[in-house]
């Protein structure tokens, strides 16, 4: 039965910014309701192959399939279509927007989406924050709403890059009771981090990514035998 | 009654005539806005655009026996239509590019338009009659106010609240503005991107064909009133900033207004009196009133 829990599969990923070549062969995959976290130095191609699974790079090749569906020459917006969200590096809050209008943009893309409240619910601050424009949240609050947008839309495969970068650690932690209520509920998360700590105690798997390549993938209960490959490859 | 020794009737008079050229300024320069923020495209095919809007009417009126109402509304859709060929053709190749080779492309196809049309069509001016409905004058006691010029004031705010209201206060309006900022991500979101950029063109197009057909019956049509209005529209957009849709219809009303006033006061200044006010926004604020700073 594994086949039909599969809902990721990337298969010799090759993606270039222009002429320079940055994915030199990316294979992973994600089970259905996984936690999966990407973990490499910076430039290591981890926000390429996340850009690269929605479509946003110049030119990729390779296999990319979705619930088996393949999306490789796909447009952006029909693989988010398929239930997949996305959020950012640089978070992508609209300055134009309002805190509700970022969190009511994305539409719907498949039925059981979150409603307002219960957004608000996970993440309280942007609530009293609805009226404000989009950038003039604190970082914090930028991330819950970058997150918060994309669970409206029924989404059930979540791409999430960097979310605990720069944030204090109060907010950390909302953010990794969100990633933990997430989960729970079924949620299938493909985390981008450069902070070990963070994604670690997250993670049913990972990956280590090193030269646009995965260079080693193990499971969370190898952590331990794995540290000094990790302290190795991370510096962590 | 009079004021600085001129009749007040000369005065209001040339507010009035000021703000339907303003109007006309508005439309124009609201199309070119929004067609800017979205596709990042100096459109400079605008004013022919504008002339093809009233050339649609006049071709309807005389070979399709099409009246002003009609031409109103069809004479937008087939400009419209037009804009989102183009844009699917030619356009789209430019996304990436810098500025200037939308500016050349859209500037290169405005002369074929227009050569196209003075090929066709000569350069003397052809006469649209008003409609019937919108001929004759009231006199106001302190005034007497031509309903064609006031039509055409209302027409045009009418329009330019509508498209306000659209893209400030409805769901598409928040893709456009979003779009604006990061197409890319909005795409990601799941939006047809694409297909909004082509409809964003050919609206705003569409805007510049509709200001055509209402400019149609109080100027000469003819091929090159495109490139006469299309000069002092820039200079509005220069002033207004492109960052603004309702600057752009406040920069557009006003300046037309400024314009009329100078016509009474000094009239050999009113051909420069916008180029002087643009210097000097360019001068104190480059970013235009109503622009953001980059």
């Amino acid at each position: 039965m594994v086949e039909i829990k599969e809902c990721l599969r990337v298969r010799d990923l090759q993606a270039y910014y222009g002429e320079s070549h940055v994915l030199h062969g990316v294979d992973f995959h994600v089970q259905r309701g996984e936690v999966v976290t990407l973990l490499g130095r910076n430039g290591s191609g981890r926000t390429t192959t996340l850009r690269s699974l929605m479509g946003l790079v110049g030119r990729r090749s390779g296999s990319i399939r979705i619930d088996g569906k393949e999306v490789i020459d796909l447009a952006p917006h029909k693989i988010a279509r398929l239930g997949v969200g996305y959020c950012p590096e640089e978070r992508g809050i609209f300055s134009s927007l309002s805190c509700e209008e970022n969190l009511l943009l994305p539409p719907e893309v498949a039925p059981g989406g979150m409603s307002i409240a219960q957004v608000y619910q996970l993440f309280p601050n942007l609530q009293e924050r609805a009226a404000s424009q989009g950038t003039r949240l604190s970082g914090g609050e930028q991330q819950m709403l970058a997150i918060g947008r994309i669970l409206r839309t029924g989404a059930r495969i979540l791409l999430l890059d960097e979310i605990s970068e720069g944030l204090a650690p109060v907010i950390v932690q909302t953010l990794d009771r969100a990633i933990r209520a997430l989960k729970q509920q079924g949620y299938t998360i493909v985390l981008v981090e450069q902070n070990f700590h963070f994604a670690a105690p997250l993670a049913d798997r990972f990956y280590v990514m090193e030269h646009g390549q995965i260079v080693e993938g193990f499971e969370a209960r190898d952590l331990e035998s794995k540290m000094s490959m990790l302290h190795e490859f991370l510096g962590v | 009654m009079e004021v600085f020794g001129i009749p007040a009737q000369a005065w209001l008079g040339q507010i009035l005539l000021g703000l339907m050229n303003g109007s006309f300024y508005a439309v124009l320069s609201l199309g070119l806005a929004v067609i800017f923020g979205l596709l990042n495209i100096i459109n400079f095919n605008h004013g022919a655009l504008y002339m093809l809007g009233a050339f649609c009417a006049w071709l309807g009126l005389n070979y399709l026996n099409i009246g002003y109402w009609w031409s109103l509304l069809l004479a937008p859709l087939v400009v419209g239509a037009f804009g989102m060929v183009l844009e699917r053709t030619l356009l789209r190749r430019l996304y990436e590019l810098d500025h200037i080779y939308g500016l050349l492309l859209t500037f290169g196809l405005a002369l074929i338009i227009e050569g196209l049309f003075r090929h066709f069509f000569g350069v003397a001016g052809q006469p649209y009659p008003v409609p019937e409905a919108l001929m004759g004058a009231t006199d106001l006691g302190f005034m007497v106010l031509p309903t064609y010029r006031a039509w055409v004031v209302a027409a045009s705010l009418a329009i330019c609240l509508l498209t306000w209201f659209i893209i400030e206060k409805t769901r598409l309006g928040s893709y456009l503005r979003a779009g604006t900022e990061n197409a890319k991500l909005v795409q990601a979101f799941g939006v047809n991107v694409p297909l909004m950029i082509s409809l964003t063109y050919g609206a705003g197009v569409a805007l510049a064909a509709f200001a055509g057909v209402l400019a149609a019956p109080v100027i000469q049509i003819s091929p090159l009133m495109g490139s006469n209005i299309i000069i002092v529209v820039f200079a509005v957009v220069v002033i207004g900033g492109m960052g603004s849709i309702l600057g752009s219809i406040m920069t557009g009303l006003g300046l037309g207004v400024i314009e009329g006033l100078t016509k009474v006061v000094y009239p050999e200044a009113s051909a420069t009196i916008l180029f002087v006010i643009m210097a000097l926004v360019l001068l104190l604020r480059p970013a235009g009133l109503f622009g953001r700073e980059a």
